[in-house]
């Protein structure tokens, strides 16, 4: 008792020898919020932006903790607590434009987002009596255009990715020529610029059809150049992750390849396919330039994919802005409006990949 | 013939009706046997089209490839080849004033490697602590959500970008360019008149700079990751603090993979159009001001997606031949980058995947948002492989019991 008694009699302000040298377990929070406020203390006196603050903060954080550190602590635990605020500043930093551009795309959009602007279809009407031109806005045009051309990309990308995904994962031997060499072209074709898989289309139909060949056609096969190695890479993954144990027990009973792929494989690994394929739609729908190229742009509805020009949302966004009509804030308005819908097309498809992922899931690992 | 088979199979003790009506159940087995060793060699309609299939698509796609080059030189011959000096289409308009095909597409190759350096060099190291963060100093639980986050970047279509640029990151950036031009001038960098509108090259790469961070920081965050959890104890346990820890732990492990990640980033920046499209106010000339307007240099894409739909046939012929330099130049990019990420990590990947389920350790540090590799923790342990012998199974139970299917 006496013992004890002498024992936590010392402890106090010396404290023990673990815990001198550091700074208090809060200092960092002390450190920001104190930074905080002596930068919107200095900016007041030049004027307050919010900007300037938040640089002003970052950079007094940065400093004051190094200095704090360095005297309390030492070097080494500086540099440490130094590159912990610098690497969470690059992630708050990464988040400013997701936020920025999300929400002016919101705010930019929601005023023109209305329902006869997704039914109806964009025109520019001239009246002769005040020698007027009156732009109706509507995308119906666009989005018809867009779902098309998306839809017949992926009829084309889907199964030929699926196939040599299964070619790779199933036929080829690891050491393979052709399977090296289609892995690697497959890494490379991923890198292939959008606006490249565009001249591709243009170039190709206007050999085989003849000058001005624009089809809605062509841009699915530009896109289809860009959605290819996604699907590839996508479903690669998920049958290699199809537990080697379910194909050994197929062919133990005897069962052929072909079955063992379709009934044993496929299944297995059916969310994960369809969730690839989901995003990797959605990686496409958005493109902008090999569309642009391969399909051009046009006012009219158009929904044969292979004669004339065809609009899509992507194209309408950017000719919007880069070749505007001759009311200008009219054609930036469905810029953005063409922009809202493109973004919330994609959202739908990566809402659909994610649900589709959570449901199936947990039955494909066990 | 076949009466003396049954014969001779049938017991030789029975009467002859019974013989044949008994001699057909043993006549089966071998003829059913016969069968099976003949199907053992010979591959079976549905296994064959399916191979085919498969193994088409492959070689389909190195079709599509070569394809693409083809058809790129095919129609940019024409106007590689023409005079352009006499030639009456191609001395008006956008490729007016140009001797040759070569004086044309100088200028925008540097104006593409300029703007996608200057996009590297903001967004490689954001990227690259990013990646740290989310790998290294985020709370586990929040790791996976944080990387979605920035994965959600990589979703946003680029036209948005584009258009999100022309409307904030444009004036955003008029008082740092007037700043930059009153007080550091006479830097060549921050030269010539200061833009009025914002149109300049340093908005149009801020905003590449942006765009290649969501890969960037996905493949170094994958990289990272796959640091042997072994090293990082061991020097937290020599008394290394965190930053010491990644330092002489995992950037030594990383460094080829931190280096393809920075070249498949800047492959996307050189490739990226509609930013510089829209944003920039662009002249075909070799220029690295950085805050002017009207002496941006151009890039090769933006180049082709504004003068396309105004340009004759041999313009537009000229302009496939630039696209085809930009072919070229960036799959030269991603081919070092993916022999690089091929070169050791791969190798790494495939192993450090495998110990996954072994060693507890790594387990929470999987990005949660990331389906594939949660789902490769349960499944994978690398027996996805050892399926593969069982192409050449055991032939004769095959054929049996593959009849049913």
């Amino acid at each position: 008792m006496t013992a004890l008694s002498q024992r936590t009699k010392p402890t106090g302000p010396v404290g023990n020898s673990l815990t001198t040298g550091q700074l208090p377990r809060f200092s960092e929070i002390y450190v920001l919020v104190g930074a905080a406020v002596v930068s919107a203390l200095l900016l007041l006196l030049i004027g307050f932006n919010v900007v300037g603050w938040l640089v002003l903060t970052a950079i007094f954080y940065l400093i004051a903790l190094g200095l704090l550190s360095l005297v309390v602590e030492n070097r080494r635990k500086a540099t440490d607590r130094i590159v912990r605020g610098l690497v969470t500043i690059a992630f708050l930093l990464a988040l400013i434009p997701l936020v920025s551009t999300l929400s002016t795309v919101i705010i930019q959009g929601a005023g023109e987002l209305s329902w006869s602007f997704i039914t109806q279809t964009g025109a520019s009407t001239f009246d002769p009596d005040t020698l007027e031109v009156k732009q109706t806005p509507g995308a119906l045009q666009a989005i018809v255009g867009t779902l098309i051309i998306t839809g017949i990309a992926a009829l084309i990308s889907i199964p030929i990715g699926l196939f040599t995904s299964i070619y790779l994962v199933e036929y080829a031997l690891p050491k393979q020529w052709l399977a090296r060499t289609v892995t690697f072209l497959v890494d490379v074709m991923t890198g292939i610029p959008s606006i490249v898989a565009g001249l591709f289309a243009f170039s190709l139909f206007s050999i085989l059809v003849g000058p001005k060949a624009f089809s809605g056609f062509s841009a699915a096969v530009a896109l289809s150049v860009l959605m290819i190695p996604t699907v590839v890479r996508a479903c690669e993954e998920m049958l290699r992750l199809v537990p080697g144990d379910l194909r050994e027990a197929s062919y133990a009973l005897g069962v052929s390849k072909f079955a063992t792929i379709v009934k044993i494989v496929l299944p297995t690994a059916i969310a994960g396919l369809i969730t690839g394929i989901m995003l990797a739609i959605a990686r496409v729908i958005g493109e902008t330039a090999p569309i642009f190229l391969a399909a051009s742009f046009t006012d009219n509805f158009n929904s044969n994919a292979f004669d004339g020009p065809m609009q899509t949302l992507p194209v309408l966004a950017y000719t919007g802005y880069a070749f505007p009509g001759s009311d200008i804030p009219a054609s930036n308005a469905s810029a953005w409006g063409a922009a809202l819908l493109l973004v919330i097309l994609v959202v739908i498809l990566n809402l659909i990949a994610r649900v589709i992922a959570k449901i199936f899931a947990p039955k494909g690992a066990r | 013939m076949s009466d003396k088979i049954s014969v001779q199979s049938a017991p030789p003790s029975s009467p002859g009706s019974v013989g044949t009506t008994t001699g057909k159940a043993p006549g089966d087995s071998p003829r059913n046997s016969a069968a099976a060793s003949r199907g053992s060699s010979r591959v079976r309609p549905g296994d064959f089209i399916f191979r085919f299939l498969s193994t088409g698509s492959a070689v389909l796609i190195m079709i599509i490839l070569a394809g693409v080059a083809l058809f790129l030189i095919i129609s940019a011959i024409p106007a590689i080849t023409a005079d352009w000096g006499t030639n009456d289409q191609l001395n008006t308009g956008p490729t007016a004033g140009f001797p040759n095909f070569w004086a044309y597409v100088g200028p925008l190759i540097w104006g593409t490697l300029w703007s996608a350096a200057i996009a590297l060099l903001i967004g490689a190291p954001i990227g690259i602590g990013i990646a740290l963060f989310i790998s290294h100093y985020a709370p586990r639980r929040l790791a996976g959500i944080l990387g979605y986050l920035v994965d959600l970047l990589a979703a946003v279509p680029s036209i948005v970008f584009g258009l999100w640029g022309i409307i904030v990151i444009r004036p955003f950036l008029l008082p740092l360019s007037d700043w930059l031009s009153a007080n550091l001038g006479w830097i060549p960098l921050f030269g010539g008149t200061v833009t009025t509108t914002g149109s300049t090259i340093l908005a149009g790469a801020l905003v590449l700079a942006v765009m290649i961070l969501p890969i960037i920081t996905s493949i170094s965050r994958e990289i990272f990751l796959q640091t042997p959890r072994l090293h990082e104890e061991a020097a937290l346990a020599l008394g290394a603090t965190r930053w010491e820890m990644i330092r002489m732990a995992v950037f030594p492990y990383a460094k080829s993979g931190i280096v393809s990640a920075t070249l498949l980033g800047l492959g996307r920046a050189l490739g990226e159009t509609m930013a510089i499209a829209l944003i920039i106010s662009p002249a075909i000339i070799v220029s690295a001001r950085l805050i002017t307007e009207g002496q941006n240099s151009q890039t090769i894409a933006a180049n082709i997606a504004l003068n396309f739909p105004i340009a004759t046939t041999l313009q537009r012929d000229a302009l496939i031949g630039t696209g085809l330099m930009l072919f070229v130049i960036s799959l030269a990019v991603n081919s070092i980058a993916r022999v690089i990420v091929n070169g050791k990590p791969r190798s790494g990947k495939k192993k450090s995947k495998t110990p996954g389920p072994s060693s507890p350790g790594p387990l929470s540090r999987v990005p949660a948002g990331d389906f594939a590799s949660a789902t490769a923790i349960d499944v994978v342990a690398g027996s996805s492989r050892a399926g593969k012998p069982g192409d050449d199974g055991p032939a004769p139970e095959e054929t049996n019991e593959g009849a049913r299917f």
